[in-house]
C-alpha cells in the first residue's frame, strides 16, 4: 500500500481519528450513529441515499462501507445502480444547470 | 453442479477445512476460545437439550453455492430406519419438545415420512427444514403440505431474497420461481396466515460475503415484496449468517474474501448473542447416529466430547445435558451482531 494515498486498511482505522481529538470526534461519531438509525427512513434507505453520496463525492471509504451496507440492509443491485445514477444525475444535472448562466451572460454581452 | 465431494475437492476433507480455520493468528483476529475466555463464558456449557436436530441425510435435489453440508443429488448418506428408531427411543420419555428435521432435502430420505408420523404420534413438534423446490421437483412430493399440514409440521424454508437474480445465484437456476410455487401451494393448504397455527417461516441467508442486517426489517420488506407480487404470506423472517464451512468456505477462499469476512465475524462478536447460541439448547444427530452440538459441527467432523456419548445409541440425556461444547473459529458466525441460530437473529 505505500505509494497510494487510500488504503482499504484505514476504513477501520476510522475511529482512531478520535486519537487528536477525542471530545469532537466522540460528538461526531455519536450524532453519525444516530444519523443512521432507523427513523422516519428506514436503515436501508439511510445507507442507499449514503451509496449515493458516496459516489457524488467520491469517497472509496465510503463506496465500500455502503456497497456493503446496502446489501447487508437487503437492497439488492438494481436499486443500488439506481442510487448510484441518481447521483450522476445530480452531478451532471448541476453542470448543466449552470448552462443557464452561461446563456444569461451571452445574451448579456452579445447583440 | 457436483458436491465438493463429488468433484473430490481438498474442501471435503473436514481436515482441510479445519486448518484452515484454525490458522486465525495470519488473520490477526483473536481465538473464539479466548473471546468466550474474555466475557466468562468458557468453557461454553449446555443449559439443557430443548430441541434435537435430525440431519436425515446429506442427499439433495439442489446443489446451493452457500451449503454448509455440501449436499446435492450425489450425495448418498442418509439415515437408516433402525437409527431413527434410535432418535425416537432416545426422547420418547423426555422434555425435549421440539424435534429439527434438516439435510439435505430431508423428504428425499424414503423413511422420511413414517419418522416424521412416530413423532407426531409422540406429541413432539416437528420442524422441518424444507427447500421449497422439492414439493415441486416430482409428483411425489406434491403432497407434501398437505401431510405437513396433517401433523401441523412448522415449515422453516430458506428463500435468500424476494427475487429471483439473488436466489439462483445461490441456490441454482429457475429455484425462485419453484420455491415462489411451493410457497403458493403452502399458502393455499392454510400456512403462513396470521390466524392459523400452520407456521411457515423463511430464513434469510446472506448471498455472498456479507452479514445479515437487521431481521426485523428484512422481514417487513419480504412480507410486503411477497405480499405484492405474488400474494404469499408467511410468519417470520430468520436472518442467518453464513458460517465459514464446506461451500461457503470454499466460496469464500476461491473469491479472496476469505481473511475480511473472518474479521468482519469477529469484529462484531457480540456478548449476548454468545450467551444464547443454539447449541447450548440443541443437539444434532447426524445421519449415522453420531451426535453433535450443531449442525455446523457436524458438518466440521466435531463430534460431542468431554465424556458425553458420541452415538444416539448411547445417548444419555442427563451427561448431554451437562455437556461442554465444542467450539471452533466458525463459531463467531454465531455470535457476530445480532447472533445467528437456526431459529435466526439471538440479540
Amino acid at each position: 500500500m505505500d505509494k497510494t494515498y487510500y488504503d482499504p486498511a484505514d476504513l477501520k482505522k476510522f475511529g482512531n481519528v478520535a486519537e487528536f481529538s477525542p471530545d469532537l470526534a466522540k460528538k461526531f461519531f455519536d450524532y453519525y450513529g444516530d444519523v443512521f438509525k432507523e427513523g422516519a427512513l428506514t436503515a436501508r434507505e439511510k445507507s442507499l441515499i449514503a451509496l449515493a453520496v458516496a459516489h457524488a463525492i467520491q469517497c472509496p471509504y465510503c463506496i465500500d462501507a455502503y456497497t456493503s451496507g446496502s446489501l447487508e440492509k437487503g437492497a439488492d443491485e438494481e436499486q443500488m445502480m439506481e442510487a448510484i445514477h441518481v447521483s450522476a444525475a445530480i452531478r451532471g444535472g448541476a453542470s448543466l444547470v449552470h448552462g443557464v448562466q452561461m446563456m444569461n451572460k451571452v445574451k448579456e454581452i452579445t447583440m | 453442479m457436483k458436491s465438493l465431494n463429488g468433484q473430490k475437492h481438498e474442501l471435503a476433507a473436514v481436515q482441510r477445512q479445519l486448518d484452515i480455520l484454525s490458522d486465525h493468528q495470519s488473520i490477526g483476529i483473536d481465538s473464539f476460545e479466548n473471546k468466550l475466555q474474555q466475557i466468562d463464558l468458557f468453557p461454553l456449557k449446555s443449559t439443557g437439550i430443548e430441541i434435537f436436530q435430525v440431519n436425515v441425510g446429506k442427499m439433495c435435489n439442489q446443489t446451493c453455492k452457500h451449503c454448509h453440508v455440501d449436499a446435492g443429488p450425489d450425495r448418498k448418506e442418509i439415515m437408516t430406519r433402525d437409527t431413527m428408531q434410535q432418535c425416537l427411543e432416545a426422547i420418547r420419555d423426555t422434555d425435549i419438545h421440539t424435534v429439527d428435521l434438516t439435510g439435505g432435502a430431508p423428504e428425499m430420505n424414503p423413511d422420511f415420512r413414517w419418522f416424521v408420523e412416530e413423532l407426531s404420534a409422540m406429541g413432539k413438534h416437528i420442524m422441518v427444514r424444507c427447500n421449497l423446490t422439492i414439493i415441486v421437483a416430482n409428483p411425489k412430493y406434491h403432497d407434501l403440505p398437505e401431510f405437513f399440514r396433517k401433523h401441523k409440521v412448522e415449515v422453516i424454508s430458506s428463500l435468500p431474497y424476494f427475487s429471483a437474480r439473488r436466489t439462483d445465484a445461490q441456490r441454482g437456476e429457475g429455484v425462485f420461481e419453484k420455491s415462489i410455487k411451493a410457497l403458493k401451494m403452502l399458502n393455499e393448504v392454510g400456512y403462513g396466515t396470521d390466524d392459523s397455527d400452520l407456521m411457515l417461516n423463511l430464513v434469510y441467508n446472506p448471498t455472498g460475503a456479507f452479514m445479515p442486517g437487521s431481521q426485523e426489517g428484512l422481514e417487513k420488506e419480504f412480507k410486503q415484496k411477497l405480499q405484492e407480487g405474488y400474494e404469499i404470506t408467511f410468519n417470520n423472517l430468520y436472518t442467518i449468517t453464513n458460517l465459514p464451512i464446506s461451500r461457503f468456505l470454499d466460496y469464500l477462499v476461491v473469491s479472496g474474501n476469505y481473511n475480511e469476512y473472518m474479521e468482519k465475524l469477529a469484529d462484531a462478536f457480540n456478548p449476548t448473542a454468545a450467551q444464547g447460541v443454539m447449541c447450548r439448547n440443541t443437539l444434532s444427530v447426524g445421519w449415522d447416529g453420531h451426535l453433535f452440538d450443531c449442525d455446523f459441527n457436524q458438518m466440521l467432523g466435531l463430534r460431542v466430547n468431554h465424556g458425553s456419548p458420541t452415538h444416539i445409541k448411547d445417548f444419555n440425556l442427563k451427561q448431554l445435558n451437562t455437556r461442554e461444547v465444542i467450539i471452533n473459529q466458525h463459531c463467531f458466525g454465531c455470535t457476530a451482531g445480532a447472533g445467528s441460530s437456526c431459529g435466526g437473529a439471538t440479540a
